[in-house]
């Protein structure tokens, strides 16, 4: 008898506050059992965002540190300088970086600093109730959108992955969803990548996962999957953008 | 003869149906007859005789509720 | 012990190093750009790490993540560079995190201009971001002080787990003066930190650096529990110089180099029969409220100096609790008061030329 599934060690016995459906779980899942199949649990340190993952800092079982909104890449940068051995990551959702954070991880990616970054992509502000984000599709209703985005008054949703891949200090980037189980080990193989390319040296990366809020999207989980397929990934499509070693 | 086994930690499951969706053989249900201590119908399987232990249903719960043994 | 002449900006560079810091992150901004360059230059010396970061919002937010991992960490800025700090130092005190923060003040508000001013003190004194905390603030009114105070300046910080500030301004920044490197025995007992990330390494349970607290009880114990430290602080960390006081009929309050000036000022007016005395604040806060019980009864006036638009007066006020009168004489945007400004202020307090 083999156990093909049970709780990872990289997480804490706590259970999570997180929504029913809500993505977080299987992202933060994947994560943990990334790090425990890496064997860097006891030498990493995770940096947690502000907004719904805000307590991250309780879920994973790793050192970990709370940073204000945006700046979690600094935050692990500050860490990463004094420890270059450990593993370092931040996990953020897309108001986190995309929004208020873009300095910061355009900044890490342009430094080639040596962490990873695990972006959430939901298409929307998750613990205030729903705003309007940087990521959310034109026509999409938020509560500080709520005719719909357009393009006149904001603008077209922004491809952080698309536009990180232009530095070469990225080295690697990639784009995946968690809305089907092979969607979901393929996340689960580019962040496993990711990781390796900080323990490898090789400079910044970055996993973007398209990502579920049935809360705010107003959608039972399970039809937040099929939305999410329907027209998140037809707009931030799936890939990988760059990986070391690699021109393009 | 069942291939594989879950088993389900009910009073942690929120209810969210994931787990549902991606069974090749169609077992896994939220069970309507009971709520669980968060007052949620947790996600069960019935027919256990017919898992294949493809581990579809654990891969997509965010919250750890499914342990998935294969014989 | 051999004088070496120094700039100030270099100097707090090499007297951080000296006081064992090992990590900087920094930003250029006027008139405070030779301590990045110095440290830019010096810091790999010593295996220790330099970076420019893109901003002073990220370099203090490097910093809290340096000190949650446990370093001897700094940052330096000037006015409107602080100000963009004050989002990182709150969650630095909120995080119970040791850091040195320098600040060498320039005019303001807003970009202001690059002269040296004292307009910060509010700033400073005041914690500067959201919530109820304070900073332990240093202001030296020489190189030699400011230097001495550096190895005081980190072990506070790592004592208190708070952030801590040095306050110069732009003529502490840009002034040659020639300085000793003293070995400064520590004040403090340093316990380990094993609050901080460095990794479990599967032998404990994690740790967390956070001034997150959603059950108000628990935030509420957070703060009691803060403010105990800053009761310590104030119980502890209080220092001051007070010149001249005996007969004094007018006491200055003025620090940093304003102070000087004012110490050349009641020289000279004390050869015109004219008996002044100086507090000098060496911390802004804790403020030095047990220096006034040394200003004579008959003391006919407090004089604030500044070089603000008088954001010391309060802190006069409070500490002498109405037994003076307490005026200010100050000069603002860079313009420096002279020694003469002073004098015609205190002539105009005691009544005319004696």
């Amino acid at each position: 008898m083999a156990i093909v599934a049970q709780k990872s060690k990289g997480l804490t016995d706590k259970e999570t506050h997180y929504c029913p459906g809500c993505t977080h779980g299987i992202i933060h899942k994947l994560v943990a059992e990334v790090l425990e199949e890496l064997d860097v649990l006891g030498e990493t340190i995770g940096v947690a965002p502000v907004g719904c993952s805000v307590l991250a800092y309780d879920y994973f079982n790793c050192d970990m540190q709370e940073a204000s909104h945006g700046r979690a890449p600094a935050v692990a940068t500050g860490i990463k300088r004094v420890h270059p051995e450990k593993v370092v990551f931040s996990y953020q959702g897309d108001g986190d970086l995309a929004s208020i954070g873009t300095a910061e991880i355009v900044h890490v990616a342009h430094r080639g600093e040596k962490i990873t970054t695990i972006f959430v992509n939901n298409a929307i502000y998750g613990m205030t109730g729903g705003q309007m984000a940087p990521t959310t599709l034109i026509g999409q209703r938020a509560t500080t959108a709520p005719l719909g985005r357009t393009v006149e008054h904001s603008g077209m949703p922004l491809r952080v992955s698309e536009m990180l891949a232009t530095i070469d200090g990225a080295a690697f980037v990639e784009r995946v969803s968690v809305d089907s189980p092979a969607n979901i080990r393929k996340a689960k193989k580019a962040i496993k990548e990711a990781f390796q390319c900080q323990i490898d040296r090789r400079g910044f990366s970055i996993v973007e996962v398209l990502s579920t809020c049935p809360t705010n999207w107003g959608l039972t989980p399970i039809d937040s999957l099929k939305w999410l397929v329907d027209n998140l990934i037809p707009y931030y499509p799936l890939g990988n953008f760059r990986r070391p070693g690699e021109d393009k | 003869m069942a291939k594989g086994k879950v088993i389900f930690n009910e009073d942690i499951c929120k209810g969210c149906g994931l787990c549902t969706t991606n069974c090749p053989v169609k077992i896994v249900t939220m069970d309507t007859t009971k709520i669980n201590i968060k007052g949620f119908h947790p996600a069960t399987v019935i027919e256990m005789d017919k898992c294949i232990g493809c581990g579809n249903c654990a891969i997509m719960c965010p919250d750890s509720v499914i342990t998935v043994e294969r014989f | 012990m051999a004088k070496v002449l120094m700039k100030g900006n270099e100097a707090i560079g090499a007297a951080a190093i000296k006081a064992g810091c090992k990590y900087f992150f920094g930003y250029p901004i006027t008139p405070q750009n030779e301590l990045p360059e110095y440290m830019s230059k010096e810091m790999p010396k010593v295996g220790g790490v330099f970076l420019q970061a893109e901003s002073e919002v990220a370099a203090i937010h490097m910093v809290y993540g340096a000190a949650g991992a446990g370093a001897r960490v700094m940052t330096s800025s000037s006015s409107p560079g602080i100000a963009l700090k004050q989002e990182g130092i709150t969650y630095i005190a909120g995080a119970e995190l040791p850091c040195v923060i320098v600040n060498i003040v320039r005019g303001g508000p807003g970009l202001g201009g690059i002269q040296p001013a004292q307009s910060d003190y509010n700033q400073v004194t005041r914690g500067g971001g959201n919530g109820d905390y304070k900073l332990l603030v240093y202001a030296p009114a020489n190189l030699q002080e400011m230097v001495d105070l550096m190895q005081e300046a980190f072990d506070a910080a790592d004592y208190y787990r708070n952030p801590v500030m040095m306050v110069g301004d732009g003529m502490i920044g840009q002034m040659m003066e020639p300085i000793e490197f003293n070995d400064i025995k520590s004040r403090f007992e340093l316990p380990n930190k094993d609050w901080a990330t460095v990794g479990t390494k599967g032998a404990r349970k994690p740790n967390i650096i956070n001034s997150l607290f959603l059950d108000p009880q628990g935030l509420e114990d957070h703060n009691i529990r803060l403010q105990a430290k800053y009761d310590a602080m104030k119980a502890n960390e209080v220092k001051y110089e007070a010149y001249n006081m005996e007969n004094a009929e007018v006491v200055i309050v003025a620090y940093g180099t304003t102070s000087r000036i004012v110490r050349n000022a009641i020289i000279d007016l004390k050869t015109q029969g004219i008996n002044v005395g100086l507090i000098r604040p060496i911390t802004l806060w804790p403020f030095p409220d047990k220096a006034f019980d040394l200003v004579p009864e008959n003391c006919k006036a407090l004089l604030s100096v500044e070089m603000s638009m008088g954001q010391m007066v309060d802190d006069i006020k409070i500490a002498s609790n109405g037994r003076w009168p307490v005026h200010f004489y100050g000069r603002s945007g860079g313009m420096i008061p002279s020694p003469e400004g002073i004098m015609d202020k205190v002539k105009e307090l005691v009544g005319g030329v004696k």
